[in-house]
């Protein structure tokens, strides 16, 4: 057994000289920043933090120290191996930003690519602008009423106050549906009493017999009139009615509804006009009109500026309206003592020709998708 | 109704300055709807006199006849000497007065005049024609040719009233006294607050029994007959030109004098009128109904073969002319080149008939005359006799006739109507306090006496058939006062419920289709025979039984539609040939099936409401009109591009959208294999739904029959569906009731199945899911497969099951006995072998 070993000198050993430890450090350093991607950084890592790499080495070496020593060296070699693992995060984060930077470019893409896979659909504009209209009414608390298209003459003719013969029943042109007579032959002219509607009106009657006043209905639909199809004319259009029968109703109330229409589909500046005209339903009747909403009517007498949409008249003319006959209401069952109304009722094909500058009414009738597309699901 | 201004300051003092815009906005705010405002004679400019045709020299060698002229026009061209004219017409000899333009003057239509040189002469101006002054067409296209008494020089701009302005107004019904200048000069008068003086205020003589004959034989026809007789008219009297004038700006040609004189009075008045040459009626005239089958020529050398209900004029020999519409060729009068001797002796016949009877003729023979048109929207019955006296002036004035003593005026018995109204009833109507004096004043101004206080006795004027109800009144106080000037106000409807399930379902189903990539189109309703045999519709396929027009537009589509296809593939088609290929377009919209048992229209009456039956029995008579939905697709369903291969439109898609459509509703669809025209017969699939528990007929949907393609004329392999909508309305169930959410971990199974070829894949995925029981939470086809691996005639269908329980973690063997069960119920219904075992 001898004494302890008083001459005992870390010096001796090598590998945990500072300067060494140093080396070790830097060259890590370098082996890092070297690496040129991470492949390189993996070897690297495992040569310079692994098992066997030379700071794990050093390391080890450390048991071995006296007290003293090794306090000393074991402070030196973990500054060292924190430094160099420190690098090596740093160096790991910085290619894989490379890498990602990079993967991302090659995975870029031309979004300016057009993508028509399944083209839009849409519905029809006559469709949408006749919900349009009546969604003004319906907020308002009308409800919607509908018709048959295959209309008996009563209602369409009889009941609204067009008596046999009168020239009113001749300005509509209607399309005679046949019929067969008891014995079996078929009819003729008007003969059979049943027609294609040739306005909504007909709901009109029909709303007033299945409902009690008061009554705020409109009734969109389709109607027929024999005219052959031109740019200006179809035999078969649309029309959206309006009937409010109440107490105390009045031609004021008419004014006011039409206002506040044309203020919601056109603009709250917007007004309307009204021209007395004669209508067997109506009485007092009128022709409506809206101000331009294109030129406001600054066209009218200023030939610099005209405007298509109206003619330079300022004005559009949208249909005819006023307030209901007594006549009707009696035929209808209701009292006209007490009760009064008004209507009004406008074409569904004009409106779209003047608010989208529509130019020909066979655009509308063809059904070529190329007019419909655009239009989409709502107007 | 066309009213020259000149002539309507006749009876109203107007401001010089009123110009034909500034009355049109009158009338207009008073309620005639005046179309247009016709500038006659705008930009027309002098000087244009009178001139006489000295000499005439014919021109050779030209290829049509030219006159070389000198025509004296006074001092109008500064010289005095005669004016050298070339001139291409022949009706006017030396010594004719006619008129001439000359150089500096501008001609409507911007056609200045200057010497010029043509046919190898020196033309100093142009002898005019009618067309070449903007007078209107009077049939002759030739020059005009004035009577001699016009002085040299005159200025011809004056005298043919060659300036003026015109309003064409759009005549209501209710306002035939519009259809005179009388009419309209009271309104005109009311508008703008003037005096009227009225043209039919004339001194008339008492009738007398010296009048010619007339027996009226049907009173209700026709209540009142005035015959005036005039005498000694010189038969070359013409019309003068001022007569002549106002017929042409009002859009009648002038004829002979004493046809334009009644023509004049009716439209100065609106009394049609009618003169019959007296030598050539026989005996009395009368008025009576037509016998059946009875015979007349009229006017205009149609032979009418009467109806029991036209009321005609009679003399001795039978009828002479069909009352109120046209006269009869026999008793014309007659003019210069006719084969009768001239007429020198007229009876005129002022008259009032029945407006339906009138109505009623004319539309029976398409007959509409101007008498007719007045006739039918009601004349004044008082103005009669002082039309048949102005008439009778005008002749004695223009044909220096003589008028006969005798008047002959037959009127039924009849009593001023009167209206009895509260004088607060326009205030009610309008929502405006008028106030009492204003409601009577304004319908003073309408030609009504009124009396009363609080409650108003209105006698309306006889030109006033329409005002017959308190509100008709009203609308007289409301015009006047003007609709401008109506407030605005609001009411107040009760809370409305919106839109009612149908209508929402409607639109939903649109907006579902837009959605799904398809194009509504809107198209006619309107179908022939050849579609339906194109469609290979069975000779008893219901829908051929159709609705048929009596005046259908065309004559190749008399009936209306039983179906939505042949419209739609319509449209289809002309896309296709405008070049869009790939399509996809929907409709919805009424059909028209009449069941055959539909019974006639009653014409109900309208001074009361009918009774619930009454109205029931109106329904009967119209045929069934359900509601359907109809989608067509061609060409590419996906595009091709730069993302891949698209997808064709196949009878799948079809199939979808009719799915679609029910899921809007939230009801599901139950799909067989059909056969059924226009689809092809492999192709077809036949819809279902479920109406109160009850599987019912929804539509059809699948590839058209390649026959159908060919036949229309549609691209290769076009699919098409249709469903009825009032079927799907039926078949909604109540509010959908929302799944129970489980979140537990789901088990996933695949099986595959082999089955024969013709077993529906729907029969077996109905086997298992009703096998797999209530751990499953759903099932999805995923693959089929055909091959010999499976045998031929074979074929698997792949699914994905997934299992879920609500309230644990399903292990292997729950989910894979879940699985067997299902498996073993599409073995037991479909006869499936799972693949591989």
């Amino acid at each position: 057994m001898s004494a302890p070993n008083k001459s005992y000198d870390p010096v001796e050993v090598e590998a945990l000289k500072p300067e060494e430890i140093e080396r070790l450090r830097d060259e890590a350093f370098a082996a890092f920043a070297a690496a040129g991607d991470l492949d390189a950084l993996a070897q690297a890592k495992t040569a310079h933090t692994g098992g066997t790499s030379p700071l794990s080495l050093a390391n080890r070496e450390i048991g071995a120290l006296p007290p003293q020593a090794k306090a000393e060296a074991g402070k030196r070699v973990g500054q060292a191996r924190g430094a160099v693992s420190k690098a090596l995060a740093a160096r790991q984060a910085e290619l894989e930003a490379e890498r990602d930077a990079r993967v991302l470019v090659e995975e870029a893409v031309d979004v300016t690519l057009p993508y028509d896979r399944v083209p839009a659909g849409a519905r029809h504009p006559l469709t949408t602008i006749m919900e349009r209209v009546a969604d003004v009414f319906v907020a308002m608390g009308y409800e919607i009423a509908e018709g048959p298209e295959v209309e008996a003459e009563w209602f369409n003719f009889d009941a609204l106050n067009f008596v046999p013969d009168h020239p009113a029943r001749q300005m509509q042109d209607t399309f005679f549906v046949q019929g067969t007579t008891p014995d079996g032959k078929v009819t003729e002219g008007d003969e059979s009493g049943v027609v294609l509607r040739t306005h909504t009106s007909p709901v009109q009657a029909r709303s007033l017999l299945e409902r009690k006043p008061p009554v705020y209905v409109v009734c969109p639909g389709r109607v027929y009139r024999t005219d052959e199809l031109d740019a200006t004319h179809t035999p078969v259009f649309h029309q959206i009615e309006l009937l409010a029968v109440d107490e105390g109703l009045t031609m004021a109330d008419l004014k006011g509804t039409l206002d506040h229409m044309v203020q919601a589909l056109f603009g709250p500046d917007m007004k309307t006009r009204l021209r007395p005209n004669f209508f067997p339903f109506t009485e007092p009747s009128a022709e409506m009109d809206m101000v331009c909403y294109v030129c406001r009517g600054e066209s009218v007498g200023n030939p610099d500026r005209p405007c298509r949409t109206c003619g330079s008249e300022g004005w559009i003319e949208l249909g005819g309206c006023g307030m209901v006959n007594p006549k009707v209401l009696t035929a209808c069952g209701v009292d006209p003592r007490k009760y009064s109304g008004f209507a009004f009722g406008f074409g569904i094909e004009r409106m779209l020709m003047f608010r989208h500058n529509v130019e020909d009414m066979r655009d509308m009738v063809e059904g070529d998708v190329r007019f419909t597309r655009p239009f989409g699901m709502e107007i | 109704m066309r009213v020259p201004l000149s002539w309507l300051r006749e009876y109203v003092d107007l401001p010089e300055t009123e110009t034909g815009r500034d009355v049109q906005a009158k009338l207009v705010s008073v309620g005639l709807e005046v179309e247009t405002v016709e500038q006659i004679g705008a930009g027309l400019k002098g000087p244009l006199v009178v001139g006489k045709v000295l000499t005439i020299e014919e021109l050779e060698g030209f290829k049509k006849p030219i006159r070389f002229c000198t025509v004296d026009v006074g001092t109008a061209n500064g010289t005095g000497e005669p004016q050298e004219i070339v001139c291409g017409a022949r009706n006017f000899s030396v010594g004719d007065k006619v008129v001439v333009v000359l150089p500096g003057a501008v001609l409507p239509g911007d056609f200045a005049i200057a010497a010029r040189k043509t046919y190898g002469k020196t033309s100093h101006g142009m002898i005019c024609s009618t067309d070449e002054l903007g007078m209107g067409d009077d049939g002759t296209h030739g020059i005009i040719v004035l009577p001699p008494e016009h002085e040299v020089g005159t200025d011809a701009i004056e005298l043919l009233q060659l300036v003026d302005e015109v309003l064409d107004i759009a005549v209501t019904p209710d306002r035939g006294y519009c259809l005179s200048l009388r009419g309209v000069a009271r309104e005109t008068a009311t508008a703008y607050g003037l005096p009227l003086r009225d043209p039919a205020l004339l001194d008339v003589p008492a009738p007398n029994a010296y009048g010619y004959p007339v027996q009226i034989s049907d009173p209700i026809g026709c209540d009142r007959f005035t015959a005036r007789t005039v005498t000694g008219l010189q038969p070359e009297a013409r019309s003068p030109i001022w007569m002549q004038r106002r017929l042409q700006k009002a859009g009648m040609r002038p004829i002979s004098l004493a046809v334009d004189i009644t023509n004049y009075v009716m439209l100065e008045l609106g009394q049609p009128l009618h003169a019959y040459d007296r030598n050539r009626v026989q005996g009395t005239i009368g008025v009576r109904r037509a016998t059946q089958g009875e015979k007349l020529t009229t006017l205009d050398g149609t032979v009418r073969v009467l109806d029991a209900e036209d009321l005609v004029i009679t003399d001795d020999r039978g009828p002479i002319g069909l009352a109120g519409v046209m006269g009869g060729a026999n008793t014309e009068i007659a003019d210069a080149d006719g084969e009768h001797a001239l007429t020198t002796e007229v009876v005129i016949e002022a008259a009032h008939f029945d407006a339906i009877s009138i109505a009623r003729t004319a539309r029976r023979h398409k007959l509409s005359s101007e008498a007719s048109k007045r006739f039918e929207r009601g004349v004044d019955p008082q103005a009669a006799a002082a039309a048949a006296q102005r008439t009778v002036d005008l002749l004695v004035l223009l044909a220096g006739g003589t008028a006969e003593a005798g008047v002959t005026e037959i009127t039924a018995p009849s009593a001023p109507r009167t209206i009895a109204m509260p004088a607060n009833h326009p205030d009610r109507v309008a929502g405006v306090e008028y106030g009492r004096e204003t409601v009577v004043r304004r319908l003073q101004e309408v030609g009504c006496d009124v009396y009363g206080q609080d409650e108003l006795i209105v006698t309306v004027p006889s030109w006033r058939p329409d005002l017959n109800e308190p509100n008709d009144l009203a609308e007289e106080v409301i015009r006047l006062e003007g609709y401008e000037n109506l407030p605005s106000t609001l009411p107040t409807p009760p809370s409305g419920r919106g839109l009612t399930d149908r209508q929402r379902l409607h639109r939903r189903i649109g907006r579902a289709l837009a959605g799904a990539g398809y194009v509504e189109a809107l198209s006619y309703p309107f179908i022939g025979d050849a579609v339906l045999d194109q469609l290979g519709l069975a000779a008893d396929d219901a829908r051929r039984r159709t609705v048929k027009l009596v005046n259908p537009i065309s004559d190749e589509e008399p009936a209306l539609r039983t179906t939505l296809l042949p419209g739609l593939l319509g449209a289809l088609r002309r896309n296709d040939g405008r070049g869009s290929h790939d399509l996809a377009l929907f409709e919805t919209g009424l059909v028209f099936r009449p069941t055959g048992e539909e019974t006639p229209a009653v014409r109900l009456p309208v001074d009361r409401r009918p009774t619930d039956e009454e109205i029931a029995g109106l329904n009967a008579a119209l045929p069934r009109q359900p509601r359907r939905a109809a989608v067509v697709l061609a060409g590419a369903r996906e595009q091709s591009g730069w993302w891949g291969k698209g997808t064709p439109a196949t009878w799948a898609d079809a199939v979808e959208a009719a799915r679609s459509i029910a899921a809007e509703a939230g009801v599901e669809v139950t799909v067989r294999a059909d056969q059924h025209a226009p689809w092809h017969p492999g192709r077809c699939a036949a819809l279902y739904v479920s109406v109160n528990g009850e599987e019912t007929l929804f539509g059809h949907a699948g590839e058209l029959h390649p026959r159908v393609i060919k036949a229309l004329h549609l691209p290769e392999r076009t699919c098409a569906a249709e469903v009825e909508l009032d079927v799907l309305e039926r078949a909604v169930d109540g509010a959908l009731q929302a799944p129970r959410i489980s979140t537990f971990p789901v088990a996933t199974q695949d099986v595959a199945l082999v089955v024969a070829g013709d077993v529906p894949a729907a029969d077996v995925e109905r086997a298992l899911r009703e096998g797999a029981g209530e751990l499953l939470e759903s099932l999805r086809l995923f693959d089929v497969f055909t091959g010999e691996q499976i045998g031929g005639g074979n074929k698997s269908l792949a699914y994905a099951l997934r299992f879920r329980a609500a309230d644990r973690t399903l292990t292997v063997e729950e989910a894979s006995a879940a699985r067997d069960s299902a498996v073993a119920l599409a073995a037991e219904r479909t006869g499936a072998v799972l693949r591989g075992a």
